[in-house]
C-alpha cells in the first residue's frame, strides 16, 4: 500500500536566548493507511514539535522547513481556509490532557456537533445522530445521555474517549495522538489502547502515536522511530527494534525501564546524565556525552541516519550493538 | 513494633451541602527501619490522603498513626516536637515543592536547623554532604532550583527531607514527573539511601512496575482500602486479589511483541458513594453473591500475605483468584 503521509527533512527552529534553536532537526518518515507509527523520546526530544508542525499549530515565531506530503499535498505550506479544511477533515489530533483540550463550558453535544456541522454541512438532527454514533463507536456507556453532560462530569478515561470521538467526527485519514494515555491509570489506558487498535483495523485509520512510554508503543505501534535531541536516532519495525535495539540510546532507554520479569531488588540500569536542552546541544552526536561507546568521531560529526537492514535505519556509525548478543534480557 | 504504624486510619473530607467523602476508609500499614514499602493504586484510591495522614498533614478522623512507639499528632498551629520531625515527606512535583527564590543550600539547611546547635561552617559542611549523598556537587548549595532539571530538583527535595535525619520518609509519587532514564536514577537513589541510612520509606506510586524494583513490600489500595499487602516478589508472582491481578495484567510490556494489555471493566466508583459489600465487586470478574452484600476484611492468607477477598480464607490453599473462584454455571 502506498504512503498516506510522507515527511521529508522536517526542521523546526524556535527563537532562543542565543539565536535560533533547532528543536526538530531533519526528521523524515512515512506512514501508511491503517498503520500505527510510534514516535518515542523523552522531554525535549522534539516529538511533540514534530506533531504540531504537521498540524500547523507551531508557535508563530517558529521557522519550519522541509515538507510533509499528505497524499501529495504539503501540510507545511497550507494556510488559512485550506489548512482548516485539512485539519479536522483529514488530519485530527488527540492531546495528552482531555481536561484542557475539551471546552469546560460547552456540553459534549455542542462540542461534537459543532465540528460535524462546520466540516460536513449537515442538519442539526443529522449532526446529533452522528454524535451518538461517534460516542457509541468509542464505547461510551449511555451515548445519548452523555450528550447533555459537561466534560467535568466524566472521568479522565471517558474524557479521552470523548476527545477521540471529536477527532474522529469527520472520518480523518490520519490521527495524531500525543501521549494520549499518559494522564490515565493503567487499567484505563489499556481500554484506550484497545480502542485505537480497533479503529485502525476497522477504518484503516493511520495513527501517529507519540509517547515516552515504550510499553504503550510496543503494544500498539507497527513502526517505531526513536528521537533524541531533535533527531531520529533509530527507526524500524517495532517487533525488531524493541527486542534488538541497535542505537545505544534506544538500548539505554529500554534498560532503564522497570522490567516485568526482572528479579526482585534488581536495580534499574539508568542512562547516566540527562537529555540536553535545545539551547545547549553538544557538538557531534547529541548523545555522545551519555554514550558508553562514544569514539572521537562522535564528538565532532553528526551521524547520518542510514539503512542498516530491511526497514531499519540507524544514526550511529559505531553501531556497537550490531551483533546479535545485544538482545535485551 | 514497627517504626511507622497506621491502624485503621480513616480520612474523611467534609463537603458543603454534599455527603462527606471517605477517601481512606480504614487502612492499616506498617513501615520498618530500612524498609521500602510501596503503596500502589489508581487515581482516587486514597493513597495520597493516606500518605498525608501518615506524616500528620491531615488528621485522621478515625484510627491512629504511631511513630517510634508514640502516637503521631497531626500538624497544628504549634510547631512540632523535634522527635516528630523525624517523619519527612517528598512531594511529586519538585517544581512546586522547592522555593524558587531561595538558594538550594538554604532550603536544605532548614531541615538541619530543626536539629539545632550547629555553627554556620558545620551547617555548610552538612549541606554539602547531603548534596553529595543524593549525587549532586556541594557547589549546588549556592544555586537556585531553576538551574536544575526535574530529576536534579527531585534529588534536592530528597536531600532536604534527609536533612532532618528522618527515620521515615513518605514519598508521594516522587518519580512520576520524571523521564524514564532519569526516573531509574532516582529510583536507584532511593534504594541506596534506605539501605545505607536505614531509613524506612513509604513510596506512593501509581506505577506498579517501578515499585517492584524498589520496594520490599507492596500494598495495593482500592477505593480507600488496602485490598492486598505482601512481600513484593510473591505479590507479582501470584497476586491474590482480583484487583492486583488486573493491575498487573494492564501493564504494557516494551518487548515489541505487540500484545495489547487487558483492560479492567468499568470505572472507579465515586468514593462518596462506594458500592455495597466488597468495593471492587462491580468490576470483579469473579464476584459471587457474598461479595455483593458483605465487605471482606483484610486477613492473613499466608505468612506476611494479607488480602481482603472472599475467595481467600486464612490458612487456605494459596492460589490465584481464577483457581479459587467457583466455575460460573
Amino acid at each position: 500500500m502506498s504512503d498516506l503521509l510522507d515527511v521529508r527533512d522536517l526542521r523546526v527552529e524556535l527563537p532562543g536566548p542565543r539565536g535560533p534553536m533547532p528543536v526538530v532537526d531533519g526528521v523524515s518518515f512515512s506512514v501508511r493507511p491503517g498503520e500505527v507509527f510510534g514516535v518515542a523520546g523523552e522531554s525535549g526530544s522534539g516529538k511533540t514539535m514534530t506533531a504540531l508542525a504537521l498540524l500547523g499549530l507551531l508557535p508563530r515565531d517558529a521557522a519550519v522547513g522541509g515538507e510533509a506530503l499528505l497524499e501529495g499535498q504539503d501540510l507545511l505550506r497550507l494556510r488559512g481556509a485550506d489548512l482548516r479544511e485539512v485539519r479536522g477533515r483529514q488530519v485530527a489530533m488527540v492531546f495528552q490532557d482531555p481536561l484542557t483540550s475539551l471546552h469546560p463550558m460547552l456540553t459534549i453535544e455542542q462540542q461534537l456537533t459543532e465540528h460535524v456541522r462546520s466540516h460536513l454541512h449537515v442538519s442539526a438532527a443529522a449532526a446529533r445522530a452522528r454524535a451518538v454514533e461517534l460516542l457509541t463507536e468509542v464505547r461510551m456507556p449511555d451515548p445519548a445521555g452523555s450528550l447533555r453532560a459537561y466534560p467535568h462530569q466524566f472521568s479522565g478515561g471517558m474524557r479521552q474517549r470523548i476527545a477521540i470521538a471529536i477527532a474522529l467526527a469527520c472520518e480523518p485519514r490520519l490521527l495524531i495522538a500525543d501521549e494520549p494515555t499518559t494522564a490515565l491509570d493503567v487499567t484505563v489506558q489499556a481500554g484506550i489502547l484497545r480502542l485505537l487498535d480497533g479503529l485502525r483495523r476497522t477504518q484503516s485509520l493511520a495513527v501517529i502515536l507519540i509517547t515516552h512510554d515504550l510499553g504503550v508503543l510496543s503494544s500498539l505501534a507497527d513502526q517505531v522511530t526513536v528521537m533524541y535531541a531533535g533527531r531520529v536516532v533509530e527507526s524500524g519495525p517495532t517487533g525488531e527494534v524493541l527486542p534488538r535495539p541497535r542505537h545505544p540510546y534506544t538500548r539505554g532507554l529500554l534498560d532503564s525501564l522497570p522490567h516485568p520479569e526482572a528479579a526482585e531488588d534488581d536495580p534499574l540500569r539508568p542512562i547516566a546524565g540527562a537529555p540536553p536542552s535545545p539551547s545547549d546541544r553538544p557538538a557531534g552526536c547529541a548523545f555522545h556525552p551519555r554514550c558508553l561507546y562514544a569514539v572521537d568521531a562522535c564528538r565532532s560529526e553528526v551521524p547520518d541516519l542510514v539503512a542498516v537492514a530491511a526497514g531499519r535505519r540507524l544514526a550511529c556509525p559505531v553501531d556497537p550493538l550490531a551483533a546479535g548478543e545485544a538482545a535485551v534480557g | 513494633m514497627s517504626l511507622l504504624e497506621l491502624r485503621d486510619v480513616e480520612v474523611v473530607y467534609q463537603r458543603q451541602g454534599r455527603p462527606p467523602v471517605r477517601a481512606v476508609a480504614g487502612a492499616s500499614l506498617t513501615v520498618d527501619a530500612g524498609q521500602i514499602v510501596g503503596l500502589v493504586g489508581e487515581t482516587g484510591c486514597g493513597k495520597s490522603s493516606l500518605a498525608r495522614a501518615a506524616v500528620g498533614l491531615v488528621a485522621p478522623s478515625a484510627g491512629e498513626v504511631w511513630f517510634d512507639g508514640r502516637p503521631l499528632r497531626a500538624l497544628g498551629r504549634r510547631s512540632r516536637d523535634h522527635r516528630e520531625a523525624r517523619v519527612q515527606m517528598v512531594f511529586q512535583n519538585p517544581f512546586s515543592s522547592l522555593n524558587p527564590r531561595r538558594r538550594v543550600g538554604a532550603q536544605i539547611a532548614d531541615g538541619l536547623s530543626i536539629l539545632g546547635g550547629l555553627s554556620r561552617s558545620a551547617r555548610n559542611r552538612q549541606v554539602g554532604e547531603l548534596l553529595e549523598r543524593v549525587g549532586l556537587p556541594p557547589s549546588a548549595a549556592d544555586r537556585y532550583p531553576h538551574e536544575y532539571s526535574g530529576g536534579q530538583r527531585q534529588r534536592i527535595a530528597i536531600a532536604r527531607a534527609l536533612a532532618a535525619e528522618p527515620a521515615v520518609v513518605v514519598l508521594d509519587e516522587p518519580l512520576s514527573a520524571l523521564d524514564a532514564s532519569v526516573q531509574a536514577q532516582v529510583a536507584n537513589l532511593l534504594s541506596r539511601l534506605s539501605r545505607e541510612l536505614g531509613v524506612g520509606m513509604l513510596l506512593i506510586s501509581h506505577d506498579l512496575a517501578i515499585v517492584r524494583h524498589v520496594a520490599q513490600r507492596t500494598a495495593v489500595m482500592y477505593l480507600g482500602l488496602v485490598v492486598e499487602s505482601a512481600p513484593t516478589r510473591p505479590l507479582w508472582e501470584m497476586p491474590l486479589h482480583p484487583y492486583t491481578e488486573a493491575l498487573i495484567g494492564s501493564i504494557p510490556h516494551a518487548d515489541g511483541a505487540g500484545r495489547l494489555p487487558d483492560p479492567l471493566a468499568g470505572e472507579i466508583p465515586d468514593p462518596a458513594r462506594p458500592p455495597h459489600g466488597c468495593r471492587f465487586h462491580p468490576r470483579c470478574p469473579y464476584a459471587f453473591d457474598r461479595c455483593r452484600v458483605e465487605s471482606p476484611p483484610l486477613v492473613t492468607a499466608a505468612p506476611a500475605r494479607e488480602v481482603a477477598c472472599w475467595l481467600h480464607e486464612p490458612g487456605g490453599e494459596l492460589a490465584p483468584p481464577s483457581r479459587r473462584a467457583q466455575p460460573v454455571s
